[in-house]
């Protein structure tokens, strides 16, 4: 309780030897002469004259170069499709646009002709999102997903990606290249051992 | 009734004896789950998941009336267990598909399954094909549908138009082990849900009724869906805007919902109507005809600057009862400041009407409202065509019937099949048009204390009665003894031989009896039929609370004013309590608020939502836009006699008649700052608009805007009455003033999903009869005008009166009438 009842919070800190402030003009000239003529800026120049001379790169030679992203990046979405039917994933269940912190994804949804529910529109403004993840975690069906695509520079504030930008292509299916995603929401190891089944009379 | 306390869960609750237990809970705050009852509709039984302990006994909340003294327990270990076993069961094959169902986030079986906590299933069933129907309007998913009667009971009780049904569902039976397993109510209820679905009672695969959607409304899952509304948003997705229906005078509540319209246009759209069902029911109009908004309107100065100089320059106002109580006031403020005569006829038939029925009741408005009559048990209509004039007053009438074992008399002229199958304790009288004051002197008649009464009218009264002798013939059970032959074992002889017997039995003989009985001129004049006596002898019994609904056929009467009297001594002398339908969305506040004038020539007229040499109009048709009740705040006057406040649904750009008002000298910002003004001395309330409640509480009481004051007036000792002028009687090719189902004015019309054809509407028996086909074109000539129209097949009358509706302006079906709703008229091909 001591330790509580102690309010002197100064208790443990300790003061830096900082030299004080030049009050005068006469000092903080002083100080701009000795700051500037330091030897620390040639240390630094000298290290990249250096480097340059020997051509051994460690820094990756962004554009031509690029990093390998690790398969839980969260950068630009991706809609997937169903391996069996190549079918859209999506079922326009609509918990991505409520779940959207930043507000940026909308969806408009219609009765398609075979009274099933149809996704017609569906953007995120880039411009407005924030990565978080939390899309593709909600998302029941892991249709919407975070891809490794970062590069979404843009002139405007907002930037718009719709439906048919994020979804898998359907050549790429073909050739069996769309990549599941690991990050929030993709299934855990061992999930079927905390599933409940139900009883069917069949 | 009377006032007394029960113990809830420890707690002492005031309700009323008799009152359901459920609902004195859901009164003061205590919650019972409860998945199949509504509020104002009987118990259905269905679900049992309102089990409680009553005094140590099992019982259904929703069915045990409270008493006295009881002590309720809302949660055992049993009843734990057997709610449980229940959302189980109503998860048994329930497609886990929440993510496209139209109810996910509003659904009752949703929050239930997770209230019980149900995260495993114990029980299994082997479903059969339940696949979809597409109902018309609605559209019903068996495979989501949980059979808790909901919407069969809200129809039946509610509505009236008894259209759905439970139908065999053909399943297998459940499994004899579950029997024993089970909790016992779950098992009980689980067996009836297993052998039903819900169809259609018209044995067809489309709905024919009023199409109000109530039944989707109430649906606690994704079963009946609108198909309008399908699969177009998320329910939490959109925004309430709580609101006041503006299509009738019933005033409903309801809230507009509300959300862009689409990922490119952010501009707002209603995508639904929603209602408080457990207290107020919509008809089709107020649920389906939202989108009559005056869209994309900007503000037109030129417009603007002209409709100031008509303003200048008029000096008459012609407007319809579709404005909020402050337009209404606006009009009288520049009426007082410059001298305009205020023109609408319909509101000053009404106008004129109440103030003949004050001079003798001695208050200026009518003594009930709608819920009075839903809670009264003997009801009489006359002078409305109560299905179309005021679909809620129809369903009072309803709820009156089937929840409160009521019965009720309807005289109109027009034959209506959906007011006569609301039940077989409705007896209709279709009299002839113009002979309303005989349905009102045999109310006298039958009803009123004759001690009481003027003399001179018991008098009249009793000139109509005669004795006369019929013939009735009688089935008396006579004794004959006859003497039958039989053949007989002879003892003796051993031979068998014919025997005389003596016997006696007893024989139905009919017997003709001359008696003398009563007979009243006045139901022959009303063209009653002969059981009338005898019919109403067996629905006046067990009945204390009388009402009756008077409507437009009364006021717009050639006798209107003696009609007025009629219906105000009714009140004085006899028990019924009375209702008058007014006959717009705001007729009643107008009337109250507006000094009108009579129709007469004018040099240069502003016509308000009408046609006048300048027009401002809601419908986007006229010299200058105008919003539309669905884009204002403002009140209106209900038939409830309550001032309901509404609320912008949708955005309007333009200018709208405060505006015009300021610019002629009147001074406020806001259209809403004049509902303080609103004239106290007719019963308003100097309250602001922003002070003004909209909602229901759990006990289900009312709280929107306030209720008028019923301001007193001197009442004339003058008691006299004319007689009927029977010569008066309209008799053959009668056309009425009334609207189909779901239409009321052009603003209806104007809506996407209310298809009605205009035109003139004529019943199938009719069109049958004659040589005349639905679609063919017709000229309809009366002695006030000539129209031509497509004729409309319509099975919702019957009788060979021909509907004309207003709702489609264009064809100025008004033309045809002076005033009274029946007129004669000649129809032929064109």
């Amino acid at each position: 309780m001591e330790a509580f009842n102690d309010r002197n919070v100064s208790n443990g800190y300790y003061k830096l030897d900082i030299e004080d402030y030049p009050t005068t003009a006469w000092g903080k000239f002083k100080r701009v002469v000795r700051r500037t003529f330091r030897g620390e800026l040639f240390v630094g120049l000298w290290v990249v004259m250096r480097e340059m001379i020997k051509f051994d790169v460690h820094t990756v030679q962004y554009p031509l170069e690029k990093m390998p992203i690790g398969p839980r990046y969260r950068a630009v979405h991706e809609m997937k499709r169903l391996w069996e039917s190549e079918a859209e994933r999506c079922i326009g269940c609509g918990l991505c646009e409520k779940i959207c912190i930043s507000n940026c994804i909308q969806m408009d949804t219609k009765i398609d002709e075979n009274s099933r529910k149809e996704v017609s529109e569906y953007t995120i403004n880039l411009g407005r999102c924030i990565f978080c993840g939390y899309c593709a975690e909600v998302c029941p069906e892991l249709a919407i997903t975070h891809g490794g695509e970062y590069e979404n520079g843009s002139e405007q504030r907002e930037h718009y990606i719709d439906y048919a930008g994020m979804l898998t292509p359907l050549e790429m299916m073909t050739q069996g290249k769309q990549q599941e995603f690991e990050g929030f929401g993709a299934i855990t190891p061992h999930e079927d051992a905390g599933v409940k089944k139900t009883p069917l009379s069949y | 009734m009377s006032n007394i306390t029960i113990n809830i869960d420890g707690k002492e609750i005031q309700t009323q004896e008799g009152e359901f237990v459920l609902n004195a809970a859901r009164a003061n705050d205590i919650f019972i789950p409860a998945i199949c009852y509504l509020s104002r509709c009987s118990p259905t039984l269905a679900c049992r998941i309102c089990l409680v302990e009553v005094d140590g006994k099992q019982a259904y909340a929703c069915n045990a009336k409270s008493k006295d003294g009881m002590s309720i327990t809302t949660s055992t270990e049993n009843i734990e267990k057997e709610r449980r076993a229940i959302m189980e069961v109503y998860d048994v094959n329930h497609p886990l598909q929440c993510g496209v169902c139209d109810q996910s986030g509003e659904c009752e079986l949703q929050n239930y399954t997770l209230e019980m906590g149900v995260d495993s299933q114990s029980y299994t069933v082997k479903d059969v094909d339940r696949s979809s129907h597409d109902w018309g309007h609605l559209h019903y998913d068996p495979g989501l549908c949980i059979v808790c009667e909901r919407c069969v009971t809200a129809c039946k009780d509610m509505i009236g138009d008894n259209s759905l049904t439970t139908i065999a569902r053909g399943s297998d039976p459940l499994e004899a082990v579950y029997k024993e397993e089970m909790p016992k109510d779950a098992y009980a209820m689980w067996n009836k849900l297993n052998k039903s679905v819900i169809g259609l009672t018209n044995g067809t695969d489309v709905l024919d009724c009023t199409s109000c959607g109530e039944c989707a409304s109430v649906c606690p899952v994704g079963a009946l869906v609108d198909t309008e509304f399908m699969y177009k948003s998320n329910a939490w997705e959109l925004k309430q805007v709580p609101a006041t229906c503006g299509h009738c005078s019933a005033g409903c509540q309801i809230s507009y919902e509300t959300k862009h319209t689409s990922v490119d246009n952010p501009e707002d759209k209603i995508y639904r109507v929603m209602n408080e069902w457990n207290y107020v029911s919509l008809c089709g109009a107020g649920r389906y005809g939202y989108d009559y908004q005056n869209a994309d309107v900007a503000k037109d100065e030129t417009a603007f600057n002209n409709a100031v100089e008509a303003f200048k320059k008029a000096d008459t106002i012609k407007f319809t009862s579709t404005i909020t109580n402050e337009e209404a006031l606006i009009l009288e403020k520049l009426k007082e400041k410059f001298g305009y005569k205020l023109v609408n006829n319909e509101a000053k038939s009404f106008q004129t009407f109440l103030a003949n029925y004050a001079t003798l009741s001695g208050t200026r408005l009518y003594s009930s409202d709608l819920k009075e009559v839903a809670n009264s048990n003997f009801i009489v209509s006359i002078g409305a065509a109560l299905k179309t004039d005021n679909p809620n007053a129809r369903y009072a009438l309803n709820n009156s019937l089937t929840v409160n074992k009521g019965a009720g008399l309807y005289f109109h002229p027009v034959n209506d099949p959906i007011i006569n199958g609301l039940s077989k304790n409705l007896m209709s009288i279709a009299h002839k048009p113009l002979q309303e004051e005989a349905a009102l002197y045999l109310l006298l008649d039958l009803f009123a204390d004759k001690e009481a009464l003027p003399s001179d009218i018991v008098d009249y009264l009793a000139s109509f009665h005669s004795t006369k002798t019929i013939t009735v013939e009688e089935t008396v059970k006579e004794k004959v003894i006859e003497i039958v032959k039989e053949m007989k074992l002879n003892e003796e002889t051993g031979l068998e031989e014919e025997v005389e017997v003596e016997k006696s039995k007893m024989v139905p003989k009919k017997v003709s009896k001359e008696v003398e009985v009563d007979d009243n001129r006045l139901l022959s004049l009303l063209g009653a039929e002969d059981s009338f006596t005898e019919t109403l002898e067996k629905f006046l019994k067990k009945k204390e609370t009388f009402s009756l609904m008077v409507g437009a056929d009364l006021y717009n009467h050639p006798n209107a004013k003696n009609c007025a009297r009629l219906v105000a001594l009714i009140e004085k002398y006899s028990a019924f309590k009375i209702v008058m339908i007014p006959t717009l969305t705001n007729t009643l506040g107008v009337s109250l608020i507006n000094t009108l004038s009579d129709d007469e020539a004018s040099s240069y007229s502003i016509g308000y939502n009408i046609k006048g040499d300048f027009t401002l109009s809601a419908l986007g048709d006229g010299d200058l836009d105008m919003p539309a009740i669905n884009q204002q705040e403002g009140t209106l006057t209900s038939i409830n006699k309550r001032v309901n406040p509404t609320n912008v649904a949708i955005g309007y750009g333009g200018y709208v008649l405060n505006d015009i008002a300021n610019a002629l000298g009147l001074n406020a910002e806001l259209t809403v700052d004049y509902t303080k003004e609103l004239p106290t001395s007719k019963g308003f309330k100097a309250e602001s608009f922003d002070d003004l409640p909209n909602h229901y509480t759990n006990a289900g009481v009312e709280m929107r805007g306030y209720e008028l004051k019923n301001m007193g007036r001197k009442s004339s000792t003058d008691e006299s009455v004319s007689k009927i002028d029977e010569e008066l009687a309209l008799n053959e090719n009668l056309i009425y003033f009334a609207n189909p189902v779901r239409q009321f004015s052009e603003f209806t019309n104007k809506t996407t999903d209310l298809d009605e054809v205009s035109g003139i509407y004529m019943s199938e028996e009719f069109l049958s009869n004659s040589e005349l086909n639905a679609g063919d074109s017709v000229r309809v000539k009366s002695d006030n005008g000539e129209v031509t129209a497509t004729i409309v097949s319509d099975n919702k009358i019957a009788g060979d009166i021909v509907l004309i509706p207003s709702f489609d302006s264009k064809l100025n079906l008004e033309a045809l009438f002076s005033g009274y709703r029946f007129a004669t008229a000649s129809i032929e091909k064109v």
